[in-house]
């Protein structure tokens, strides 16, 4: 029953992702063409009202429902996994329209397609796992 | 309150909404990262007994699953109760370009000509799916993260990391469309 909570949170990222047209292959079209404000918009105030959060939460050390402190990983310091992984993942969102979310959300709103861009996603996944030690980081 | 929901969204609102999840999660202890699910899912099919990098404590990420589960039925609750019957306001140059890739503006949020199960006969089609898929598997995990994990957590941890890998979703999302969609469809 503890992890209901996390259910309604992703029924509600499921609404959002809808209602502000993020999951939209023509809106990811539109963005990558420049074409509207909208995605940038949506990004854009999202990164912005993240960094004051954030910026507050370390500043007030707010706790967590448990009432540990809220705590941030740094990413590695790594760069040439993060442009190369970056380049490949841009590919594949143009071309679907979809990042790993709004692939699911998608499918729930009854896109058939979008199972086969999961299943070529895990495929993806699967693959990176098996070359992992091959390819740059 | 209901009909306020229904209306579109405009994008204020809709990219405050987005950092409400995100903080939903730290207060839960969590952090907001999906594409972490498809390792997991990986895991769960069984794939660690092959692969070391699927060989993790995946039950800790069963709180993940359980978010994926409701953004499929959010999803679901969105387009079938709480859509507005007003089409989505795509921009004419864009609506424009696509007719001349021989994609269609619908109204909806994706192309029946490229989603819906008719579609699936095309094996052309199905095939741009699945590698678009894999592309976007592969990049996540090689990147660390996806749009969530980077664009949004990540910039607004101020991760320098996670801009670079923004910027690489912009130099390949501008590859495809620009040089290779053209092309393909």
């Amino acid at each position: 029953m503890k992890l209901i909570k996390y259910t309604l949170a992703g029924i509600l990222f499921g609404i959002i992702m809808t209602k502000s047209e993020a999951v939209s292959w023509y809106r990811i079209q539109e963005m990558f063409r420049f074409q509207s404000f909208h995605m940038y918009g949506i990004i854009g105030t999202a990164v912005v009202l993240g960094v004051v959060a954030v910026f507050l939460i370390k500043k007030f050390k707010a706790k967590d429902i448990t009432g540990s402190p809220i705590t941030f990983h740094d990413k590695d310091k790594a760069y040439v996994k993060y442009i190369l992984g970056g380049t490949i993942f841009g590919l594949g969102w143009a071309l679907t329209g979809a990042c790993p979310g709004p692939m699911f959300v998608n499918l729930g709103s009854g896109y058939a397609g979008m199972a086969v861009v999961i299943l070529g996603a895990l495929l993806g996944t699967f693959l990176y796992g098996m070359i992992k030690d091959k390819v740059p980081h | 309150m209901i009909e306020f929901i229904r209306q579109p969204w405009p994008w204020y609102f809709s990219g405050s909404m987005i950092v409400l999840i995100m903080l939903i999660l730290l207060f839960f202890g969590k952090s907001f990262g999906f594409s972490s699910n498809l390792r997991t899912m990986c895991s769960i099919a069984g794939a660690g007994r092959k692969v070391k990098f699927f060989d993790f404590k995946w039950k800790d990420q069963i709180w993940n699953l359980m978010f994926l589960i409701g953004s499929v039925i959010g999803g679901f609750i969105a387009t079938n109760y709480l859509s507005s019957p007003t089409p989505v306001k795509l921009s004419t140059s864009t609506i424009a370009d696509l007719n001349q890739l021989g994609i269609k503006f619908d109204g909806g949020l994706n192309p029946t000509s490229l989603f819906s199960l008719q579609a699936m006969k095309d094996i052309k089609i199905l095939a741009l799916l699945l590698i678009g898929g894999l592309l976007v598997g592969f990049g996540s995990r090689y990147a660390g993260g996806c749009t969530s994990g980077h664009a949004i957590s990540g910039l607004s941890n101020l991760q320098l990391p996670s801009l670079v890998a923004v910027i690489g979703f912009f130099i390949g999302g501008l590859i495809m469309t620009n040089l290779i969609m053209p092309h393909i469809f």
